[in-house]
């Protein structure tokens, strides 16, 4: 069943670095890290790659395969013909720290700016929650912070300057996912736009794409902010009631 | 001398799944400046590995449900080894830590009612789980990781410093627990990005490193399972308890191999999935213990009937405790009724409409597709155990998580007791909030109750330094990956599910070659810096947390001549009263190995005693212990 297969990996750090050939075997039901495994036991045991749980739920394995923001663990070599060169490179957004890892502490620091969960004066247990309200934030709890909708998003991969004034796609979802929070009591709205750079976002699909847990992040989430966040500014009556304080959330109705 | 840092914490937390996040979140509420040292990213924790629940007594799907049942579930599952004390402090309290989960943006599936839904999971009388799907485990490591970042979003509004009074050290070793005379004073670690070390003084640490799993060959546990917190606690000279017993989920993928061992959860089962063999029979019927025969049903009908009716029938008996289940599945694939990857059959294909499992069971769905190309709504899945959990753990005091040395604490997967001789499904995720919780206060009240503070001697700070730059000093060393296979196969062939006294003796000479072959690995720098993120460093350094712990299963397990829970011994399959009393306590020896003695088992309160029919001790206690 094995063969060997031509890889290209990336090692350097943060000054310099290339591309290196390596011919390593690979058996059947393999995938990508499994590779890269072969190849720390085997040619180079420094060569540095950041994964953790390996089957698709931790979010650490992050890269590009072949240019495509993939995880590691979860790109099957079946995917490739045994002839075909695989190139793996760290993801592009964010320094690279060493050979395949990357310094990703710019998404920390955005995850710290999101005001947190404020579920008001309601006590533990004492919470009454519909399946169906639960389940739109629950889609986006599902995120496992790979980063790699970060990485592919063009708003900061080709314009790193926009990186101090936009969150990115996985924090304008966790703005989204505690603004649609049946027990959050914040308006989340303003913030999206002004402090998180929702604004920026036009909407390409490009994080939707990449996303391996395949949450729907454009069109269920920055979407859907989108058209609150004009809500908001541009229905008179909930600019009235939300100055009254009668609307807090934008799907609250006017009392009758 | 290398160049160090050097911080100053009151509570050090080593791990940064749900017990060490849960244990910095109380240290930090009661005023303490906290680190937590991580050795992944924030966030990537083992913790995001459970799927099927977190099991609390709530009672919001069956309202018969309380404490005290859960207490029996979980001493039952334990085979009455557990700390009793341990089980009811978890049964008790279990639901508060849940709710409280809520209370900080946890968002779990709810009943019709719009409560916490419970689903039901082996050995557990009720529906008992807390769940999210099948992604339990990542909804707690994100709430409670995201009540760090709330609370250091105080810090940074009162003093503008986010890391005030909690820093997370994302990706940092810790290689040495730092002793001022008998007292802890410290750690010692690396930080992977760089390599340079750190020291942190502080007076109390609390150890929550999850389990042992990688010094096995099939594991459902990443790599950053190599019993660190065990190995740090015994050098520190602590104790570690019960080691034998590790748990082989009965259900781990075993088809491609480079995913053999990841956990298929039990959710399954319990969502009414079943586990047949090459015949197609469903096995299970044929391997009910007699310690269970009660509560299980007899009959195909009768455990079909359970799922739409708890109330008047028995559960079917693929949802016994997982030791029972395991074995079980061993026996199959031994007698030559395996599947044809050398599993068996858990199907759900042919139990519930499509719909319903790719939306009870999404993670499940996405990963055999992915990584399996099988698609579980429409064929069954091949299963077999897998290395999961080590119920042996530190040896803790069970209010406070206290270790047998001042200042060291212990909490989730790392300390023992709390599960005897088998872990219940669905404990673990509570088990880790209650006890982070307790060892979080526990490590406070000690802090506030020390005089002067101990200080770091500098004797220490240069031996750590030493030993983690030891490898370097063999470039030509042996490989330390070859190492490490060797050790998991060892572990696995020679220690594993079925033991036998003359196996585990050939493991224990095996181990003895091994330790040789640990102190003559080496590596070579990697390039410019030397060792900033160097993964064949990093698993020469967890080599001998491995093998610390393999010696101590190893031993304990030619030791203890039952067969209890996650310890099958074939030349002596009964299980034994007379062995119930007594647990397995492993230290530090003289010479550096590992030392063995027999320590008796405290009795158990006698109103707890009392929520037992006669007849159940009976199948657990010699005479004498009877009430």
């Amino acid at each position: 069943m094995g063969y060997l297969a031509k890889f290209r990996v990336w090692r350097g750090d943060s000054g310099r670095g290339a591309l290196e050939d390596f011919e390593v075997e690979v058996n059947e039901g393999e995938v990508v890290l499994d590779v890269i495994h072969r190849l720390q036991a085997t040619q180079t045991p420094d060569l540095a790659v950041r994964w953790n749980c390996k089957a698709g739920k931790c979010g650490s394995c992050s890269a590009e395969i072949n240019g495509k923001p993939r995880l590691l663990c979860m790109t099957r070599m079946s995917t490739f013909t045994q002839d075909e060169v695989i190139t793996v490179t760290p993801v592009r957004t964010f320094p690279v720290i060493r050979d395949l890892v990357t310094d990703v502490s710019f998404n920390y620091a955005k995850a710290r700016e999101v005001p947190s969960f404020d579920g008001g004066d309601v006590g533990p247990g004492e919470f009454r929650m519909k399946q169906i309200d639960v389940e739109r934030s629950q889609e986006f709890r599902k995120c496992i912070e790979c980063f790699l909708c970060q990485n592919v998003c063009h708003v900061i991969r080709d314009h790193e300057d926009n990186m101090p004034a936009y969150a990115g796609p996985r924090f304008l979802m966790r703005v989204a996912e505690l603004e649609m929070h049946p027990a959050d009591v914040l308006d989340r709205r303003e913030i999206a736009q002004d402090d998180f750079g929702l604004g920026l976002c036009n909407i390409t699909k490009c994080c939707t794409e990449v996303c391996p847990e395949h949450i729907k992040i454009t069109d269920n989430a920055l979407i859907p902010m989108k058209e609150r966040v004009v809500g908001r500014k541009y229905d008179p009556l909930v600019w009235l009631g939300s100055k009254i304080g009668i609307v807090r959330k934008p799907d609250d109705t006017l009392p009758a | 001398m290398t160049e160090l840092e050097r911080h100053s914490y009151d509570v050090v937390v080593i791990g940064a799944g749900g017990a060490g996040l849960r244990a910095a979140i109380e240290a930090r509420l009661r005023g303490k400046k906290v680190a937590v040292i991580s050795k992944s990213l924030f966030g990537k924790a083992h913790t995001v590995m459970a799927e099927g629940g977190a099991a609390a007594a709530m009672g919001n799907v069956n309202s018969n449900d309380n404490w005290q049942v859960h207490f029996r579930d979980t001493m039952r599952g334990g085979k009455f080894l557990n700390n009793w004390r341990m089980a009811e402090l978890h049964a008790r309290e279990a639901p508060d830590r849940v709710w409280e989960l809520e209370a900080w943006g946890a968002l779990f599936d709810r009943t019709k009612d719009g409560r916490i839904s419970q689903r039901n999971f082996g050995g557990h009388t009720y529906p008992r789980l807390a769940h999210v799907g099948d992604r339990t485990g990542l909804e707690l490591i994100r709430t409670t990781q995201q009540k760090i970042v709330a609370l250091q979003q105080e810090d940074h509004a009162e003093t503008g410093d986010y890391e005030a009074r909690i820093k997370v050290w994302a990706e940092t070793t810790v290689t040495r627990l730092l002793k001022d005379g008998d007292r802890i004073c410290g750690a010692f670690a690396y930080v992977r990005e760089t390599g340079r070390f750190v020291v942190f003084e502080a007076p109390a640490v609390v150890l929550a490193t999850g389990g042992i799993g990688k010094a096995f060959k099939v594991t459902s546990n990443s790599w950053e399972y190599t019993g660190d917190g065990h190995a740090l606690a015994l050098l520190a000279g602590a104790t570690l308890l019960n080691m034998e017993f590790i748990q082989f989920h009965p259900t781990g993928m075993v088809w491609p191999p480079s995913v053999k061992g990841i956990l298929v959860t039990e959710s399954v089962r319990g969502d009414g999935g079943v586990l047949t063999n090459s015949e197609g029979r469903r096995f299970m019927f044929d391997y009910i213990p007699d310690v269970f025969k009660e509560q299980y049903a007899t009959t195909e009908e009768e455990g079909d009937r359970w799922y739409t009716d708890p109330d008047n029938n028995r559960r079917p008996p693929e949802l016994l405790p997982r030791d029972e289940v395991a074995r079980a599945i061993n026996a199959e694939v031994k007698a030559g009724r395996g599947s044809p990857q050398g599993g068996v059959f858990l199907d759900v294909s042919s139990r519930l409409p499509a719909e319903q499992i790719i939306r009870k069971l999404p993670s499940m769905h996405h990963q055999f597709k992915e990584l399996a190309d099988v698609d579980i709504t429409k064929e069954p899945m091949q299963v077999g155990p897998t290395c999961h959990y080590v119920m042996g753990g530190i040896e803790v005091d069970p209010d406070t998580g206290a270790a047998s040395v001042p200042g060291l604490f212990a909490a989730g997967e790392c300390s023992g007791g709390m599960h005897g001789s088998n872990r219940l499904g669905g404990n673990s995720l509570t088990d880790l909030l209650v006890f982070g919780k307790r060892a979080g206060d526990g490590a406070v009240d000690y802090v506030d109750g020390l005089g002067a503070r101990p200080a770091v001697p500098e004797a220490e700070v240069e031996a750590a330094t030493a030993e983690a730059l030891d490898p370097f000093t063999r470039p030509d060393g042996e490989n330390p990956y070859a190492v490490h296979a060797d050790l998991q196969a060892t572990m696995n062939e020679l220690v594993g599910i079925i033991r036998t006294a003359k196996e585990l003796e050939t493991a224990l000479e095996g181990l003895v070659g091994l330790r040789r072959r640990i102190a003559e690995v080496g590596v070579k720098d990697a390039g410019p810096g030397g060792r900033g993120y160097h993964p064949g460093w990093h698993l020469a350094l967890d080599l001998r947390n491995m093998l610390i712990v393999s010696e101590c299963v190893a031993k304990a397990a030619l030791e203890r001549e039952e067969s209890r829970g996650g310890h099958t011994r074939e030349d002596f399959p009964g299980m034994s009263p007379e062995w119930r009393k007594v647990n397995l306590v492993c230290e530090l020896a003289g010479d550096g190995g590992v030392a063995l003695r027999r320590q008796p088992m405290p009795a158990m309160r006698s109103d707890l005693l009392e929520l037992f029919e006669t007849a159940e001790l009976k199948k657990y206690l010699t005479e004498e212990e009877l009430p």
